[in-house]
């Protein structure tokens, strides 16, 4: 589980960089993260009433996204942290197919990124199966740099864009 | 009536302009050498074309598209014509030459819009060399008066060879990405235009994510890569009839479409788990071709005119540089060896330079070097500049500039080989991915 302890506390991690599911969680949690007085996490907020199984569920309590270094497709410590907790709910959902969306930041030319977008996804995709999530039940797609989750202007946009994520559906086109 | 008179190359080139008045001399006596970069522009008059009744809108909108051709190409300066002294009134007799040397157009065009009983138009114009008080050009079209604009961008490629003696690019169409809606939940459409911005017409709805539309060499078609489905694949446009179809059967992701040289050839790359290698499918055999066999990302292919070699940028050493290699995958060279990553490569239609984007410092910036890799020079740069594209005389790239932050975006700008007369093409809305067609039948 993510808790907003990690998220004030180790401000480099993923789930920092993953700002956007904040929002899931409202502004309350927010302002804990200024103040660094935090209930332990988002069921303690009663925030999490996600159906267990489902995309909300895996997206609030495993974290559905990996991050990446600039040009790299490498898979952090943090990246493996998560991906080890996506594995164990894939494992304990196996009916769900599953989709990897590879995508970049937009500091690079549009079929380059293309190209990253899909190393990532396949980056993601590979560790996923090693940890026993079957091959043929993941599809990967990348969409480059046409899909930023955070569209301003500096470094700390940029490294939110630069990610794998996992979704339990078909891909969104 | 002559046709367009051969032109004489005998002389100038080594001068910047060469105007003399050598009247009986049968030699171009005003010709302008683009090839050198920051020329003075060609100070030329546009005189009203002539016509009456419904022909006289007509005409005026004919001139001006000239004019503003002209202008736009940065070799030329239209005369204000609030400066003209002789007013001409028929377009068959020889002006006063001496009326247009005291404004110092060195060169005038008259012409004339004639209604036919067919009621088609019969558009004449006459290009003069004014310090040779000679006539360079003439010629006549017959036409439909909806057709009027494409008429004014033949005329201005008549112009701009008879002076420069380089082929024009007026008479051309760019198909670009038409960009709304906010950055993360951008909407692209396929878009096509005049090279001047004129006749926008949306190719595609926007439901499907579109990209890196390229024309074909020989027939109203687009190759592009569409998201359609879900599944992101290389796609043929007819643009008359609208009819699709995808390019092959491919067991993933294909992307960076561009059409051979004989319009008979897509050439595309494949994404297969981490690497991206570059194929061809001929269209009429639907035969696939491997070419690249790397785990890299292999992108960007890009024939040479001739059809001989391909220019493409690949990571196979670490990061993006340009490689050329033989049209069948082999003598791979890279040619790339400055300071920075090589991207989206392409092929002068002329086969002398290989333009690019080049990642540098933080920057993006649109160059041209040789296809051997030898003198690599930089056009322009700035925070973002992407993907080049030549006009179909090889003396003019368009490209696409995104400005920074949460409102910016894509815009289509041109700029000159040299470098010079860098200008926004005008469109609606923020626009990406141009290509430039090839001049127009």
């Amino acid at each position: 589980m993510i808790s907003s302890v990690e998220l004030c506390a180790e401000p480099v991690t993923d789930a920092t960089k993953a700002r956007f599911v904040l929002v899931l969680f409202g502004a309350l949690l927010l302002a804990g993260c200024a103040t660094k007085k935090l209930p332990g996490n988002a069921n303690d907020l009663g925030l999490n009433n996600a159906t267990p199984g489902s995309q909300q569920d895996f997206t609030i309590n495993v974290g559905d996204r990996v991050f990446f270094e600039t040009d790299s497709t490498s898979l952090t410590a943090s990246s493996r942290t998560t991906l080890d907790k996506q594995a164990q709910w894939l494992l304990r959902y196996p009916n769900n197919p599953v989709t990897i969306e590879g995508h970049a930041d937009e500091r690079g030319t549009r079929e380059y990124n293309l190209a990253l977008g899909a190393r990532r996804a396949a980056a993601t995709r590979d560790y996923l199966a090693v940890r026993g999530v079957g091959r043929e039940r993941i599809r990967t797609i990348s969409f480059g740099k046409e899909r930023p989750v955070a569209v301003c202007n500096d470094i700390s946009c940029w490294s939110q864009n630069r990610r794998a994520v996992t979704l339990l559906a078909s891909p969104s086109g | 009536m002559p046709i367009i008179r051969k032109i004489m190359m005998c002389i100038a080139f080594s001068l910047i302009l060469a105007v003399t008045s050598m009247i009986n001399f049968a030699m171009a006596v005003v010709e302008i050498d683009i090839t050198k970069g920051n020329i003075e522009p060609l100070p030329i008059a546009i005189a009203d074309f002539l016509g009456s009744g419904k022909q006289r809108g007509i005409a005026d909108d004919i001139g001006r598209v000239i004019s503003s051709n002209l202008k736009n190409s940065g070799i030329f300066k239209p005369i204000d014509k609030d400066a003209f002294i002789q007013k001409i009134k028929d377009s068959n007799i020889v002006p006063r030459f001496e009326d247009w040397r005291v404004i110092n157009a060195q060169a005038l065009v008259t012409g004339r819009i004639v209604r036919e009983n067919d009621g088609r138009l019969k558009v004449e114009y006459r290009l003069w060399d004014v310090f040779g008080a000679d006539e360079m050009a003439s010629q006549q079209f017959f036409t439909t008066p909806r057709n009027w604009r494409r008429i004014a961008h033949i005329i201005s490629d008549a112009i701009y060879k008879r002076l420069t003696g380089e082929k024009g690019y007026f008479d051309s169409r760019i198909v670009y990405v038409d960009e709304t809606g906010p950055k993360n939940k951008r909407v692209k459409r396929l878009a096509i235009m005049d090279q001047d911005g004129a006749n926008r017409k949306i190719l595609t709805r926007g439901s499907d994510l579109v990209l890196t539309p390229r024309f074909s060499p020989s027939r109203q078609e687009i190759t592009y890569m569409s998201f359609e489905g879900g599944q992101p694949r290389v796609y043929l446009l007819q643009i008359e009839t609208g009819q699709r179809e995808i390019v092959g059967n491919f067991p993933g992701m294909t992307f960076s479409p561009r059409f051979s040289p004989d319009g008979q050839k897509v050439i595309m790359s494949l994404q297969i788990d981490g690497n991206a290698n570059i194929y061809t499918m001929d269209l009429r055999s639907r035969k696939t071709t491997r070419l690249t066999n790397t785990a890299a990302i292999d992108t960007g292919p890009s024939y040479s005119p001739d059809g001989n070699r391909i220019v493409f940028e690949s990571d196979r050493g670490g990061r993006q540089q340009l490689y050329v290699m033989s049209a069948n995958g082999t003598n791979t060279q890279r040619i790339s060896f400055g300071n920075g990553r090589y991207s989206t490569p392409v092929w002068s239609p002329r086969g002398d330079l290989v333009a690019f984007t080049k990642q540098s410092g933080g920057k993006f910036l649109i160059g041209v070097m040789r296809p051997d890799g030898s003198k690599e020079r930089i056009l322009t740069e700035g925070f973002h500049n992407e993907g080049p594209t030549w006009a179909p005389n090889g003396r003019v790239l368009m490209f696409f500039r995104e400005t920074r932050g949460e409102d910016g975006g894509p815009r289509l700008f041109s700029i000159d080989l040299t470098g010079y007369h860098e200008r926004l093409v005008p469109t609606e809305s923020y626009a990406s991915d141009p290509a430039w067609s090839p001049l127009l039948d």
